[in-house]
């Protein structure tokens, strides 16, 4: 078998080697880099598979081994065209078009299990498998949470990040093949977290769940990553770095920096898929909500932040508010972000002044997420009509309002008193998807829309109208979300703490359970309106991708030279 | 050192690097010179328009 391998990918670099030798170009370290690292990785998925010790690492040799053997014959049909050569006047495309497909897709199938829990929670008795292990709701919902944050919001930047950076740089994107390496290694990466969860396989961190070995996996990945983009801006044409671009960066950075520290840990066996953790104790939860926070800080906000500045400009034609404004709210939220963790630890083992600063960094943190809320709005002045006629940028005007309702919710919940009352009910699952759903969620749909006609050489979308009903159906299914967890969290909480007059508690939890059924039903309503809102936008953006035009929305009456190809 | 020895040069040191970095932002965003530079760059996503190609 590793013979098979090792000759297929010598006999890939062999019949490259003509090309290479011909170009005047730097030697194609990209080319060497992935095809090296598919060997290596495919002789160690070869040991993993005949010595796994456990059904996941198994699994995930054969994955490893797959992707190795793909990326091998990948190489093998693509050598002796042009495919490898990149053509440095023109951007390079092709990886986004993927990307817009990936988190399309990648979205309904995050939001799909995420309706699924819902309703596990709403009809346990009926929705319980209990012969089927992989659909217990604690294998599903880390399924759904890492589908939702890491594989659609994941694509959805990687993807703008490609976009943007090209554009305000005016440089084809750094590295070759390389970009192309990001986007299939991390859908890789996707995949085996997925099928580790379901396996129940994970190394039991909240969204840091994947074990060591596909930690190690998304290391490599981000690292190329990283290069790509800081390869773009090296070579940029533009003397400015564009704001967007400094979030984005911001974004890489610290995520590179937080996966590793969060993730540092001793595997039991090179082919095992358990490890031992570096931290423990109060340690360990202090990095673990490091981590755990600054996702939400870098990966949910600085990201898609980065999106605002350049997607909302784009689509109302105006410059950027005040881009003194975007440098501070830049500044300023990088630096207090980091510090607002120890929030998640109120009334823990972590020391009273810890937990203090978390709650006062939080606090502060309205100020840059307020400022850039106002700066992203105060871009439509002297455009506000559009709102009427658009709903791709209704989209993300309302994307930015829920963006101003959520930061201002979590620094009230993030203080000590309140925190008593809201801690572990269903008031945090609400606070976190009216910025879930509300602002990563409707940017993201704003920046697909906008992407998929600007991609595929399109006039305009399919349909505006159908625009309009996904915009309503994802609004209506977050106010039905958020205002039932704010009922069942807050009667939760006010459940939980009430005694009677010798001293007992007044219910015993079952009861509080019980209570949750009503606000369930309506959440798994809300979340399903919600799905169905993106599965709208999946027909929507594939019908453009066509160059479809909706019949009843012809693209302008007075050029006839513009004819809905059908 | 004591605790409140630390505490009080972790909270002091804290405050006055925080104050530095963010009076250091406002110098250069409110520095004359650099007005015509953000002025331009808060147009920078119009630009282009429907150049595909890298010049």
């Amino acid at each position: 078998m590793v013979r098979i391998i090792r000759a297929g990918f010598w006999g890939a670099c062999l019949t490259m080697e003509p090309n290479l030798l011909k170009s005047k170009a730097l030697p194609r370290f990209d080319i060497f880099f992935t095809c090296g690292l598919a060997f290596l990785v495919a002789l160690w998925a070869v040991f993993a598979v005949s010595r796994a010790e456990d059904i996941g690492m198994a699994v995930h040799g054969w994955m490893f081994l797959g992707a190795a053997i793909l990326t091998a014959l990948g190489f093998v049909f693509t050598a002796h065209g042009t495919a490898l050569q990149s053509d440095q006047s023109s951007y390079s495309d092709g990886v986004i078009r993927f990307g817009v497909i990936a988190s399309t897709f990648w979205g309904i199938v995050g939001m799909l299990v995420g309706v699924v829990i819902a309703s596990q929670l709403a009809f346990p008795d009926l929705l319980s498998f209990k012969d089927y292990g992989f659909l217990n709701f604690g294998r599903l919902r880390p399924l759904h949470t890492s589908a939702v944050i890491f594989a659609f919001g994941g694509n959805v930047l990687i993807a703008t990040s490609f976009y943007v950076v090209q554009r305000t740089c005016r440089a084809r994107l750094f590295g070759g093949m390389l970009p192309w390496f990001v986007f299939w290694g991390y859908q890789l990466f996707i995949v085996l977290a997925a099928t580790g969860y379901l396996m129940g396989v994970t190394s039991g961190q909240e969204y840091a769940e994947p074990t060591w070995h596909v930690d190690l996996w998304l290391t490599v990945v981000w690292v190329a990553y990283l290069l790509v983009f800081l390869g773009t801006l090296w070579k940029r044409k533009e003397p400015h770095i564009y704001v967007a671009n400094w979030f984005y960066l911001a974004f890489i950075v610290t995520i590179a920096m937080l996966h590793v520290v969060n993730n540092l840990a001793v595997p039991t066996s090179p082919y095992a898929s358990s490890s031992y953790p570096l931290f423990g104790g109060v340690q360990n939860a202090l990095t673990q909500w490091w981590y755990g926070h600054n996702a939400v800080g870098f990966f949910l906000t600085a990201g898609f932040l980065a999106i605002m500045y350049y997607f909302i400009p784009k689509q109302v034609n105006r410059p950027v508010y005040s881009y003194q404004l975007s440098i501070v709210h830049f500044w300023a939220l990088i630096f207090i972000y980091i510090w607002a963790g120890p929030h998640h630890l109120h009334y823990t083992a972590l020391p009273q002044w810890a937990q203090t600063l978390g709650m006062t960094f939080s606090i502060i943190l309205w100020m840059p997420s307020w400022g850039g809320m106002i700066n992203g709005l105060m871009t439509l002045s002297g455009a506000w009509d559009k709102l009427r006629t658009d709903p791709v940028l209704r989209m993300f005007v309302a994307s930015l309002a829920f963006y101003g309702m959520s930061t201002f919710e979590g620094p009230v919940m993030s203080v000590r008193a309140v925190n008593s009352l809201s801690h572990y009910t269903d008031w945090t699952i609400g606070h976190v998807h009216s910025g879930a759903l509300g602002w990563v969620g409707l940017v993201s749909f704003g920046a697909l829309y906008a992407l998929t006609p600007w991609l595929w050489k399109r006039e305009r979308l399919y349909s505006l109208k159908l625009v309009e009903m996904h915009f309503w159906l994802s609004t209506i299914g977050i106010l039905f979300y958020i205002s039932s967890m704010w009922v069942s969290g807050i009667q939760q909480g006010l459940m939980w703490r009430s005694y009677n007059e010798f001293g007992f508690l007044t219910y015993s939890f079952v009861e509080t359970v019980k209570a949750m059924h009503l606000p369930y039903i309506v959440r798994a309503i809300g979340g399903l309106l919600y799905l169905l809102g993106t599965c709208i936008m999946a027909y929507n953006l594939w019908r453009t991708i066509q160059g479809a035009v909706a019949k009843k929305e012809p693209l302008s009456i007075t050029n006839p030279n513009l004819v809905p190809a059908e | 050192m004591s605790y409140e020895q630390l505490s009080a040069f972790a909270q002091t040191s804290g405050m006055i690097y925080f104050m530095a970095i963010f009076a250091a932002v406002c110098l250069y965003v409110f520095w004359p010179s650099n007005r015509a530079k953000f002025d331009k760059a808060a147009r920078m996503p119009l630009e282009n328009e429907d150049i595909d190609h890298v010049r």
